[in-house]
């Protein structure tokens, strides 16, 4: 039987990686009661997500302590899936269903891998790289796999590295991205003390590596799981035999939550003002889904938004420098990943482009536009909601994606019907108070 | 590490703590799902948003299994 809770914030905070963590602890620390919701069973995001059971990720045990102190109250494995009205969502549980009522909204939902389609890439053990990073973490044991990691971004030589440091064999990794743009981007990061020491961390990790720039999967093949993959070079094709395939082409923001309460996107990203503040008034956003931008920039956006929430405004200010500066890598991110035009021939007429409903590249070519294709195909229209197909056919056929509908995430029937029969719960439990 | 066993489709693995009910369906051999067109998938994303990983747990149909942590005795089904 569904049950229906009821919290109540003066500030909630939607996603409990970086940006969600820093808001909250700073909106904490100026009084008010916060909640920080997130659908993953622990905090810290995907960058943070923690390697062993009930131990976090070093680098946000600090967070995890001044939320403790600011006494923010977490909601794990809270999916949130629609905005009814102004002041409340509502979200799932493994369970239940909850209402969130609050005064103050932050958003931080950071951000997915961008797939793209290729001959194979539906087989299974063909996974993101962060997707097969997350797996390895939450007890994937790799030690003597091989694996190919391919893709674009930044977050191919950390997962790669990572991979190493558990005993992966890492037969290649693959980056379409030219030797030049990486170049350009490596002068860029030297006006970046930290993330130089980072790269240069990498490159030591991952001496040895053959590492392919200007190079992209072609292929995957295998019978019924991966067994090999094929690499395009400079014309040239290489198979590759492996166990796994890590593959993911930068990342792409999830900005369906503020697109449902009514915040203007802008260029793909939620628009925000110098203070974080969305189009939406008390609604602010901070992290990923304002720009790509990685940890750092999530970090400051976070804490910005969570002082402001709190009314702590002059704090605020103290940090733009710093947010300027980091935006500026932000920048040179964008630039060094773009993605190259040849990767739009990477599908065959088979290859399916909507894995959910099995809709072929050549049913797709014909439609102009996202909607007509989702009419006609059904692309786009099973339980990922074209979180996957979506930024993959804009990408293909430049279609731009439709307006968002609740429910963002597909929600039970029991949570839809105790909606219909209990608008007002009968004894519901509020928590939220200290 | 403690370990825990679980049935995917009947066969018992055995799994350390903190792992999740998508990593134990690879370790088990099986695929999460099978398409609309009958081809097998596994997990994709890691991270709750491509619904690939869906699969029974204890009873419950269209779990998330990648965001969802193995327990002692849980029984899995892929084939449903």
């Amino acid at each position: 039987m569904t049950r229906v809770a009821c919290h109540k914030f003066d500030v909630l905070v939607v996603g409990a990686g970086p940006a969600g963590m820093a808001a909250a602890a700073c909106s904490g620390q100026c009084g008010v009661r916060v909640g920080l919701v997130d659908d993953n069973f622990s905090p810290g995001g995907q960058i943070w997500r923690s390697e062993s059971a009930g131990r976090p990720a070093p680098e946000a045990a600090g967070w995890l302590e001044r939320l403790r102190a600011a006494r923010v109250e977490p909601l794990c494995g809270v999916r949130v899936f629609d905005a009814p009205d102004p002041g409340v969502l509502l979200a799932e549980t493994a369970d239940d269903l909850c209402e969130l009522q609050y005064d103050k909204l932050i958003l931080a939902t950071g951000a997915r891998e961008r797939f793209l389609p290729f001959p194979g890439w539906t087989l299974p053990n063909v996974m993101g790289a962060g997707g097969f990073q997350a797996l390895v973490k939450n007890g994937l044991p790799i030690r003597g796999k091989r694996v190919v990691v391919a893709g674009t971004g930044p977050l191919l030589l950390a997962v790669a590295s990572h991979l190493r440091k558990h005993g992966a064999e890492l037969a290649m990794v693959s980056e379409q991205a030219s030797w030049g743009s990486l170049a350009r981007f490596g002068v860029a990061l030297t006006a970046q003390p930290a993330k130089m020491v980072q790269a240069l961390q990498l490159k030591r990790d991952l001496a040895g590596v053959r590492f392919a720039t200007g190079s992209w999967p072609v292929a995957a093949e295998g019978n019924n799981v991966l067994e090999r993959v094929t690499i395009s070079r400079r014309g040239q094709s290489e198979t590759v035999a492996c166990h796994y395939l890590a593959c993911g082409f930068h990342l792409v923001p999830n900005t369906e939550l503020a697109s449902l309460v009514g915040c203007q996107i802008e260029s793909a990203f939620v628009r925000v003002d110098d203070f974080q503040r969305t189009s939406v008034p008390e609604v602010f956003c901070a992290g990923e889904p304002t720009g790509i931008g990685g940890v750092e920039l999530a970090l400051v956006e976070g804490q910005i938004a969570g002082l402001v929430s709190g009314g702590r405004i002059a704090e605020a200010r103290n940090l733009f420098a710093q947010r300027k500066k980091l935006r500026h890598f932000a920048a040179a991110l964008d630039d060094a990943f773009q993605l190259r035009p040849e990767l739009r021939d990477l599908p065959s007429a088979e290859t399916t482009v909507c894995r959910c409903e099995d809709v072929p590249y050549s049913r797709l070519q014909a439609h102009p536009t996202w909607r007509a294709a989702k009419l006609q195909t059904r692309c786009g229209m099973g339980p990922c909601q074209g979180r996957v197909c979506g930024p993959a056919t804009q990408f293909l056929f430049d279609w731009t994606p439709d307006s968002v509908r609740p429910p963002i995430f597909p929600a039970r029937v029991e949570s839809l019907a105790a909606l219909a029969s209990s608008p007002e719960p009968e004894q519901p439990a509020v928590t939220g108070g200290h | 590490m403690p370990s825990m066993t679980l049935t995917v489709n009947g066969v018992a693995v055995e799994v350390e703590t903190g792992t999740t009910v998508a990593v134990a369906a690879i370790l088990a051999g099986q695929p999460c799902r099978l398409s609309v067109g009958g081809a097998p998938r596994g997990p994709l994303c890691g991270m709750g948003i491509c619904f690939e990983c869906r699969m029974t747990i204890n009873g419950k149909a269209h779990c998330r299994s990648c965001q969802i942590l193995c327990e002692p005795g849980m029984d899995v089904r892929t084939d449903d």
